[in-house]
């Protein structure tokens, strides 16, 4: 079992998530993030969808997902030539002890914080996901109270753009 | 325009003539359009009946049905007929209303999410919220559903949309970015394809429901001809080549013939065409034609390495791909081979079971196939009666098999029947049904009778669920829940509906019933008697 990230342009319609969204679930492909939004055109939407799966269930779901009339193009993000980020909004225990070593974790990792209470910190953090992953992992011991992030979201590198990408 | 004026405009602009249907109150203004118009409506007792009536109509005559239901209970009626379709590629537009835009997502009455409700076997759907776009969708849908690999398309019409008013043009050409179906194959690989063709001692052709669908009957013909290759073929594929051409071969599967499956296992080289050989053409996946590579050509290409790994993948319409083999290929030297697979033929010996009580159902279908013309649509329904009919009625000339291959729908039969007849009034159709599957539609007796129309019902009554029973005897030993004790007198039901029928107990009965059926001027019903334990194969 592989990760795969799916860039995929849609009709920027209602209905189309549930049909993709539906897909996956009828199929039973496994699905790890969806993230979705408009594009620089508004008529289309571009979704970042990982999934799991070997070569034969990926192959399945391009299929499967070309078949949708909404979808426009599909393409695969190999990690070599992509960047890949996300964004996490992660509420922390904090006490007036160890708000400062959270702090100084916080500097280090170019996250910001974007809420203070009493007894927490609400740090946002933007990157891909090995970096969020260590990020979490040292938040943990101080207590995460909640968590939220918006799955992964991708470009190809360098002047290279999906509309003019042969899909395989 | 009014948007309902504007549909039924769209229609005809699609060469509509008729419409099977049930009207409701979120269909009315549609309705009223419909009244003053040149399309003809028949008017289905329940709206199941109304999309297989469009699935006979569409597959008779290689055009695109249409079905028209109300809002709520009317749409999921629809709903069975919708997956039959779609699992076997019929080219179908399907309208619903829906309750008013204002009343959306609140539970109003006869309120239901139609398009969402379909969503998993639909080739596309559309819920109109501004009425200007109607000519636009309605051109899609009919292009959706007719092209590519065919299937039904949903438009789900809010009542208040189809009162809206609109500047009706209806659009020329079609654009969808998403939607681009590859039609000619790739000439490198069908190169590979007859390369690899004069190379095989064995080759075998496995062909599906897509040769029909790809109206390439007669490319399909012209190439094994020519190429000298047997053939063999799913249930979907009944009547893509006359059983009485040279190299026909009979149908695969857990229900076909032992001789084709046989030449499945033993051919070296398997050019499967429009076929996506599922479950019940393949005993599993990995385990059809192991000893063979193949060549996939199929117009979908998500079919391609589904189920059968593949040498060579070759996506594209099978009628312009069979252009291409036969314009490449030679004949090759499959004489022994082909021999071969007659001897086995010959050998092949029908199930002994001489003490029955009753017709011989085989016998049956065998004795019809003499007495239809050769442009006979016969409709078949699921159980028994269905592989009685695909094993033992002759499919030659132009004669045509309907039934529902991929959902396996029983009740599919009779108003696929009423679609045929609707159709091609001036073909024989003859609904092939068994007790079972005649009471899940027997209300489209009523259909029949009003539109007078002559076709025969032969319904074989063994006064159970055959098929379950016999699935229920070998893998249980006990039968359950399959005795139809209960049954109406089939005779006598048909006559409060004004037709007659002759119950016929034995074989030697059978063809004047069936001749008394065809030179009739309304519909007939032939019963025949059929032992309880008699077998599927």
């Amino acid at each position: 079992m592989n990760r795969h990230i799916l860039s995929v342009l849609v009709e920027n319609q209602s209905g189309v998530l549930s049909r993709i969204s539906g897909l996956f679930s009828r199929r039973g492909y496994n699905i790890d993030s969806l993230a979705v939004g408009e594009t620089e055109d508004p008529t289309v939407s571009r979704m970042t969808i990982v999934v799991q799966g070997d070569d034969y269930i990926l192959e399945q779901i391009k299929k499967q997902l070309n078949k949708l009339i909404d979808v426009i193009k599909i393409i695969s993000l190999a990690p070599n030539v992509s960047v890949f980020r996300e964004l996490v909004l992660v509420k922390v225990s904090a006490t007036e002890k160890n708000r400062a070593s959270i702090t100084e974790i916080v500097s280090i990792f170019r996250a910001s914080i974007i809420d203070v209470s009493n007894s927490t910190l609400t740090v946002e953090l933007t990157g891909d996901q090995e970096k969020i992953q260590a990020f979490l992992e040292l938040m943990r011991p101080y207590g995460i109270k909640e968590l939220v992030r918006t799955g992964l979201s991708a470009l190809q590198r360098g002047d290279t753009q999906i509309s003019q990408t042969v899909t395989e | 325009m009014k948007a309902a004026d504007a549909i039924v405009k769209c229609l005809q602009k699609e060469n509509v003539e008729i419409v099977f249907g049930y009207p409701g109150g979120a269909v009315l203004p549609l309705y009223e359009s419909l009244r003053s118009s040149s399309i003809k409506h028949i008017l289905v007792r329940q709206e199941q009946a109304a999309v297989h009536s469009a699935s006979g109509y569409a597959r008779s005559l290689g055009r695109v049905g249409v079905a028209i239901g109300t809002s709520g209970p009317g749409a999921t009626n629809l709903i069975t007929g919708i997956a039959t379709a779609y699992m076997d590629s019929i080219p179908m537009v399907v309208f619903t209303g829906q309750v008013s835009t204002e009343l959306m997502g609140r539970d109003v009455f006869q309120e239901v999410d139609i398009t969402g409700a379909t969503e998993p076997f639909i080739k596309h759907s559309y819920l109109v919220k501004d009425a200007t776009q109607i000519p636009r969708i309605i051109k899609e849908a009919f292009h959706l559903a007719s092209t590519g690999r065919p299937g039904p398309v949903l438009i789900d019409v809010p009542k208040d949309v189809q009162n809206d008013r609109l500047d009706y043009v209806y659009p020329q050409d079609v654009s969808i970015r998403g939607y681009k179906p590859t039609v000619q194959g790739h000439m490198g690989q069908i190169k590979r394809a007859i390369r690899k063709l004069r190379n095989s001692k064995r080759p075998l052709i496995c062909v599906g429901g897509g040769i029909l669908r790809s109206k390439a009957q007669e490319e399909l013909a012209n190439f094994v001809t020519k190429a000298k290759i047997p053939v063999v073929h799913t249930l979907m594929g009944i009547g893509a080549l006359p059983v009485d051409h040279p190299y026909y071969f009979g149908m695969v599967g857990s229900h076909g013939f032992a001789h084709a499956n046989r030449a499945v296992s033993q051919s070296d080289l398997l050019v499967v065409i429009g076929a996506r050989v599922a479950d019940r053409a393949t005993a599993g996946p990995g385990l059809f034609a192991k000893n063979a590579e193949i060549i996939h050509i199929d117009i979908d290409p998500a079919e391609i390495g589904k189920n059968l790994g593949t040498l060579i993948p070759t996506v594209g319409d099978a009628k312009n791909i069979l252009q291409q083999l036969i314009k490449g290929i030679t004949s090759l030297a499959t004489d022994q081979w082909v021999q071969n697979l007659r001897e086995i033929k010959d050998s092949q010996k029908d199930v002994l079971f001489e003490d029955r009580v009753g017709v011989n159902p085989k016998v049956i279908l065998k004795t019809l196939g003499g007495i239809l013309e050769d442009t006979a649509i016969v409709t078949a329904d699921v159980g028994q009666n269905q592989i009685w009919a695909a094993r033992n009625f002759p499919v030659t000339g132009k004669r045509q098999l309907l039934t529902s291959g991929g959902l396996g729908t029983m009740g599919y039969s009779l108003p696929a029947a009423v679609g045929a007849k609707i159709a091609c009034p001036d073909y024989q159709v003859v609904a092939v049904v068994g007790d079972g599957g005649f009471q899940m539609s027997m209300f489209e007796l009523g259909t029949m009778a009003q539109n007078g129309l002559p076709l025969v019902i032969l319904l074989f009554n063994n006064s159970r669920l055959g098929m379950v029973r016999e699935l229920q005897n070998d893998g249980y030993g006990e039968c359950f829940g399959i005795d139809l004790t209960g049954n109406p007198d089939f005779i006598k039901l048909v006559g409060a509906y004004g037709f007659s029928g002759i119950r016929v107990h034995n074989d030697d009965q059978f063809a004047d019933a069936m001749k008394t059926g065809l030179a009739a001027t309304k519909p007939f019903l032939v019963e025949c008697i059929v032992d309880p334990k008699e077998s599927t194969l």
